[in-house]
Parts: structure tokens; C-alpha cells; sequence
């Protein structure tokens, strides 16, 4: 299993970005190894269909979770093609939020949003 | 005689402008391009309208030819295409028509199919010819609808309908789709409010027309009594002011009644008229100064 998290810096300890397709890395945890990835979201300056590019980045790395605080509707349909389960962050480190995933205490993201399509959000 | 219509933002008064120089021309083509939000055919109640589909190719994937190789999926600026689990998956109402997918595969695996994005309808008002744009909701962009538009007039008219004057209800803002309503447009009509917001949206359109060699000049809507930044900014460009509308709660109350205000007062034909007379001198005089334009 691979979780895949949304982070401001490349750090565990690092906050979860609040968009999942803009974010600027992404973090690959491995628990079982506890190797952790950093990849560079080559979506964030996208112009349009960020969250696609961002959840192809996801599967091609091979995440089975996706842990984030909110997610848009086409990023959502790339992951459920790739059977990547979302799970939905609590205000926290991506560290917390790994902890919080092992130990059964995140539950799964049912609030897809339509996508912002430049209008901000947040 | 192509006269657009456009503003910096929304709710400056395009669409009272168009409407009204279109009333009190008579014979004259009234064409909605703000085909987001057309409003329009509201004033005009249009009869016999007749409507026609616009659709955009997009790609449709045969994912028995397609081996993987993510070209496409690489290409797309607009991201609308994804590889998953050994399929390509194409997100409609991202896809920009631009057909740079179908023409790079290798493999031939990827081929057009119409999407139905919106519709033009055309009705008669009177005198006037009304075109309506309509763009679906949620749709990436209108430029289709407005070269559908403004194409059908240029063609197949007789002389008499083409000498009549067109008057361009444009989309608000500068973007692709103002450029597009502007594009073959004689001369621009910038509708700008006396306020420092309304400054700023009038100097972004006065760029914009100015980056496209047009013609121009400016409407001052909502006149006050105290000072008018629109008209400062007006003087300080050397730019033609063609028409003042006064702050007018009467004239406001028949705009929301959906009436068109030349037919209903003939304070606001008069107003208007000189207006149409002062853009018409304006091109004239451009056609015959600049006639390179």
C-alpha cells in the first residue's frame, strides 16, 4: 500500500495542502517501509484540468490512498478509474494524518466538489 | 457598419447601449455574443426564431488501437486527457477543440466526434434582425458560437442587409471571446460607470481595442452631477466621447422591465439617435481617414 498526501513542503512534519490538483508535492508513504517520496506536482501551474493532471501523477506513482482535504470532481473520477480510495484529512501534519489513517480514525472523502475552474475557492 | 459594444465588467450598460442604438436604427442586426449570459432577445421578444446547433470536435478513443504511449496525454495544455489502467479516458468539457491529440497519435487511435456545446437562434423584432448566442452550461468556451455568429453575417446578404448597421452585444471583460465579437467590428463602443472600478474595467477594454487597431469611443453611463473619472480618463486618452446617459432611475426601471427605452420615451430616442448619429460620423469618418482599416 502507498498513501499519497497533498503537502505545502517536502517535509512529513509538513502541513496538507489545501488543493489537492495546485498543490506544490506530493508525499509517498509507504508504511510498511517508511519510505517516503517527494514529488513535484508538475500540475500546479496548469492553466486548466489540474486535479486530472495531478491524479495521473498519483496513479503513476502508484498511491492505493489518497489522503486530502477536499477534491474535485474529475480528479475524482481519474482516481476511482485507478481504484485510489480518498480519504478526508483532519486539520493537521501529514504526519497526524498517516497516524490518524493507520489507526482507522479518517473516513472516506464523500464531498466531491464541482472544481473551481478558476474562480479560486478556499 | 459593424459597431461592437463592450465593457470591462458586467452590468456597465452594453446591453441597454446595443439594444437601444439597434431600436432607433430601424433596419438594423442586433447580435448577442455575450452568449454566457445572452439577454438580448429579453427586449426584442423575437418571432419566427429560427435555431441551429453548434458543436466542437472532440476526440473519441478506440482503446483497442491505443498501445499507451500517453503522447496525447503529455500534449493536452488543457490536461483533458488521462491514461488509466491501460485506458485513455478523455474529459469532455475540458477538451479545447483543438485537435492536437487526434493528429499526434501514432497509432490512429484517436478520431473526432461532434459535441453539441450551445445554439444560435435568429428571430425578427420589427426591423430588427436578432441573433442570439447560447452557450451550454459548464462549457469551456464560446468562441464557436460567436464565430457562428458573426460568419453568418458576413454571408450570403443582400447589399441592402449589409449596408444596414450591425450593432455587437459583446461577452463583458477583455478575454478571448471579446476578442473574437470585436475582430470584424468597424468600430468599438466602450460603455464605461463614472466610478474608479469603472475606470479601471474601461482602461482594460481601451488596451484591448487599442491592441486590435480599432476605432473607438466611449459611452459615459450613469452620469452624475460630480466629477466623472471615466470622462477624465476619456480626456487624458484623447478618446471620443459619442453619447452621456444620465444616473436615471426612470430610464433603470424600463431597462428591468425588459422594455426597450426608445420606443417608450422619446426623450430616450432623441438621446440615442444623436448617439447612433455620433457613431455614425465616427466610422464614416474613420472609413474615409483610415481606409486601410
Amino acid at each position: 500500500m502507498k498513501i499519497a498526501i497533498p503537502v505545502d513542503e517536502k517535509s512529513l512534519e509538513s502541513n496538507v495542502c489545501i488543493s489537492f490538483g495546485r498543490t506544490p508535492y506530493f508525499l509517498i508513504y509507504d508504511p510498511e517501509t517508511k519510505e517516503q517520496i517527494f514529488l513535484d506536482n508538475s500540475a500546479a501551474a496548469s492553466t486548466g484540468g489540474a486535479g486530472i493532471k495531478a491524479a495521473q501523477l498519483i496513479v503513476d506513482n502508484r498511491a492505493t490512498v489518497l489522503l486530502t482535504p477536499r477534491c474535485g470532481e474529475n480528479a475524482a473520477n481519474v482516481l476511482k478509474s485507478a481504484d485510489i480510495k480518498i480519504y478526508k484529512t483532519l486539520s493537521t501534519s501529514a504526519k497526524d494524518n498517516i497516524d490518524a489513517f493507520n489507526d482507522g480514525k479518517l473516513s472516506l472523502l464523500t464531498e466531491i466538489h464541482a472544481g473551481f475552474h478558476g474562480h479560486g475557492g478556499s | 457598419m459593424r459597431i461592437a459594444v463592450l465593457s470591462g465588467k458586467g452590468g456597465t450598460g452594453k446591453t441597454l447601449v446595443s439594444v437601444n442604438l439597434a431600436a432607433v436604427a430601424q433596419s438594423s442586426s442586433y447580435i448577442d455574443c455575450d452568449v454566457e449570459e445572452p439577454n438580448g432577445y429579453l427586449f426584442f421578444r423575437p418571432e419566427d426564431v429560427r435555431e441551429e446547433e453548434i458543436s466542437v470536435k472532440i476526440p473519441k478513443v478506440n482503446n483497442v488501437l491505443c498501445n499507451g504511449c500517453r503522447k496525447c496525454v503529455d500534449f493536452c495544455k488543457f490536461n483533458a486527457l488521462a491514461y488509466i489502467k491501460d485506458r485513455l479516458i478523455v474529459f469532455d468539457e475540458i477538451c479545447h477543440s483543438c485537435g492536437g491529440c487526434i493528429m499526434l497519435c501514432p497509432e490512429k487511435a484517436l478520431s473526432e466526434k461532434e459535441r453539441v456545446i450551445g445554439k444560435v437562434q435568429k428571430g425578427n423584432s420589427g426591423k430588427v434582425t436578432v441573433c442570439t448566442g447560447v452557450l451550454n452550461t459548464g462549457e469551456a468556451s464560446g468562441v464557436p458560437i460567436i464565430k457562428k455568429l458573426l460568419a453568418e453575417k458576413s454571408t450570403g446578404e443582400s447589399l441592402e442587409a449589409a449596408n444596414q448597421p450591425t450593432f455587437i452585444d459583446c461577452p463583458p471583460g477583455s478575454a478571448c471571446i471579446v476578442m473574437e465579437s470585436i475582430k470584424d467590428a468597424d468600430y468599438c463602443t466602450l460603455v464605461a460607470e463614472p466610478t474608479v472600478f469603472g475606470v479601471h474595467n474601461l482602461s482594460m477594454v481601451y488596451e484591448l481595442v487599442r491592441l486590435f487597431n480599432k476605432p473607438c469611443g466611449v459611452v459615459l453611463n450613469k452620469c452624475l452631477e460630480e466629477e466623472n473619472l471615466a470622462e477624465k480618463f476619456c480626456l487624458e486618452k484623447n478618446i471620443k466621447i459619442v453619447g452621456r446617459i444620465p444616473f436615471d432611475t426612470n430610464l433603470g426601471k424600463i431597462s428591468s422591465n425588459a422594455e426597450i427605452a426608445v420606443y417608450i420615451d422619446e426623450k430616450y430616442r432623441d438621446m440615442f439617435a444623436a448617439m447612433l448619429k455620433t457613431v455614425t460620423k465616427e466610422v464614416q469618418h474613420e472609413a474615409a481617414t483610415n481606409p486601410q482599416r
